[in-house]
């Protein structure tokens, strides 16, 4: 692609892109509500989430390394099954 | 030699489906059916939801759409001409814009429905700033298509093809769509909201020029197997 | 593997048995109170996430445009990673999200675009697996899309003012509170690192055993 289409695909896409950021719509907020506003009935314990949150990356991490380690002793036993074949022909 | 390439094939693909109209029917038959399975799903005390005018419009764009784009390239890989096309000196970019022309045409007419029929079941004020609504529709269709043309013909010869378009076209082009119903619902209150319309017009303009630039970029590698 | 990846492996497993010392020591954010540490999980989570696309994306583009086997392991295994930490994400951020905003999901800008992200990386590796042959172009092209995707998710914040923190809270934190937030990503970056290495290999593995079918097919 020549360079004198991407400087027309970028002016483009500028020109195009300023008034998304010129014109702002209506603000809507930009601070955190605070959690006392929340109804006492829906307030839960932070505490657990904190410790559930950390658990679950330790958790998915663990999980994906498992799969990693599962199909790589199924493809070791692939090659292993081949290369007793192998030498047969 | 780039844009004849591209009106060829249009006028290749136009001739063909002047013969039988089969998608051009079945297409505005099942965006029509997307609209009414809607109204009924929103239908609130006999009234149908106003609100929800702006989401259906684009869903059932969306959605006719996908089904069009599945069957535009089955045509292609039914009758093999695939790999005619692609053996043909020309540029394989053309090809692409000249498919891409072919659906924009099949989602335009297919709008040219939609609209009225919407306006009419939602009682919604689309017609109220015309073309602001011409100009989004317009974008967001742009966007879709030049997406979803990429996509369609490269799967052509994917296995799981049919569930395939839509899983991977929906995430890319959902930002087209967001940016396509707010900008239809903010046409739609009791006062036009221009400036958030005219807004979500350009985030549309970036979208396509972005997308089509890409498509355009990545058709050639991705068509060479 | 390269001899680097039992040490780097081990260290990346210290860092992160460590981290919750270093940000039990970081002060409370004022509004929010102990649920605001999760901050330190969640955004390191997202960084780690783009610099994933990033590969991801950059991998793809050499594998279509110069058919690279390399750059196609490497871009399969940084989709698959991708699609873990924004698993972390978009779970740490609704934990945080329930305690600080009273609801587990909200429809802003934010949120919306960053589970579609995760969606696009998701397709890509289905699209891997059913794909069947030429996948890996497929893979490649929605990863490329997947990025062009992003700048519109970082930017979308600043567009659509809502209630999630504004972009602009990384370069003004107080440097008691700076020093775990990189401690954490540092500690994901390394994580990323050594889930790539693990992964890539596996991709070569593969790879090796496909080739050993085709000369015993010979």
């Amino acid at each position: 692609m020549s360079l004198r289409r991407l400087l027309i695909a970028l002016t483009s896409f500028v020109l195009l892109a300023a008034p998304a950021f010129a014109l702002q719509p209506p603000k809507g907020q930009s601070e955190f509500v605070p959690v006392n506003e929340v109804p006492a009935a829906d307030q839960l314990p932070a505490a657990p989430l904190l410790i559930v949150a950390y658990a679950f990356v330790w958790a998915a991490t663990l999980v994906y390394v498992w799969s990693i380690w599962r199909r790589m002793n199924k493809v070791e036993d692939d090659m292993r099954a081949l290369a007793q074949k192998m030498p047969h022909r | 030699m780039f844009f004849r390439t591209a009106w060829l094939v249009l006028k290749k693909d136009a001739a063909i489906e002047a013969k039988s109209w089969e998608v051009l029917t079945t297409t505005l038959f099942f965006a029509v059916s997307c609209v009414l399975i809607f109204s009924f799903a929103f239908v609130k005390e006999g009234r149908a939801v106003e609100d929800a005018a702006a989401g259906i419009l684009w869903i059932a764009i969306a959605f006719s759409g996908t089904l069009a784009l599945g069957r535009t390239f089955e045509r292609e890989r039914y009758g093999e001409t695939l790999r005619a096309l692609l053996l043909a000196p020309a540029p394989r970019a053309a090809l692409y814009v000249g498919k891409l022309l072919g659906m924009l045409a099949l989602l335009g007419l297919a709008e040219l429905l939609l609209v009225p029929l919407v306006a009419l079941l939602f009682q919604a004020t689309l017609f109220a700033r015309p073309l602001l609504l011409i100009a989004l529709l317009a974008g967001g269709t742009i966007g879709f298509c030049a997406v979803g043309t990429l996509f369609a013909a490269m799967l052509v010869r994917a296995r799981s093809r049919d569930v395939l378009l839509p899983i991977l076209l929906y995430p890319i082009i959902i930002p087209v769509i967001i940016a396509g119903v707010r900008g239809t619902a903010a046409l739609l209150g009791a006062t036009p909201d221009e400036p958030t319309a005219i807004m979500w017009i350009g985030v549309l303009g970036a979208f396509d020029v972005v997308f089509v630039t890409l498509s355009l970029w990545t058709f050639e590698p991705l068509m060479t197997e | 593997m390269r001899k680097v990846f039992g040490p780097l492996a081990a260290f990346t497993g210290l860092m992160f048995v460590a981290s919750p010392f270093v940000v039990a020591r970081a002060p409370f954010e004022s509004s929010m109170g102990i649920v605001s540490k999760i901050f330190y999980f969640h955004v390191p989570s997202w960084f780690a996430m783009f610099t994933a696309i990033a590969i991801c994306g950059a991998a793809s583009l050499i594998h279509l445009f110069r058919t690279s086997p390399r750059a196609d392991r490497i871009a399969e295994a940084a989709g698959e990673i991708a699609v873990v930490f924004g698993l972390m994400g978009l779970v740490t951020g609704p934990m945080w999200g329930r305690k600080a905003w009273g609801v587990w999901w909200i429809w802003d800008a934010k949120l919306t675009i960053a589970l579609l992200l995760e969606m696009t990386f998701i397709s890509g590796v289905l699209v891997r697996k059913y794909g069947g042959p030429g996948s890996d172009k497929l893979a490649a092209a929605v990863g490329i899309f997947g990025l062009a995707v992003t700048p519109f998710v970082y930017e979308a914040v600043n567009i659509w003012r809502t209630i999630h923190p504004l972009t602009s809270v990384v370069p003004t934190l107080p440097a008691t509170m700076a020093v775990p937030f990189w401690y954490c990503v540092t500690a994901y970056m390394l994580l990323l690192a050594v889930l790539l290495m693990l992964r890539v290999n596996l991709g070569k593995r593969q790879a090796a055993l496909d080739e050993l079918y085709l000369a015993y097919e010979d």
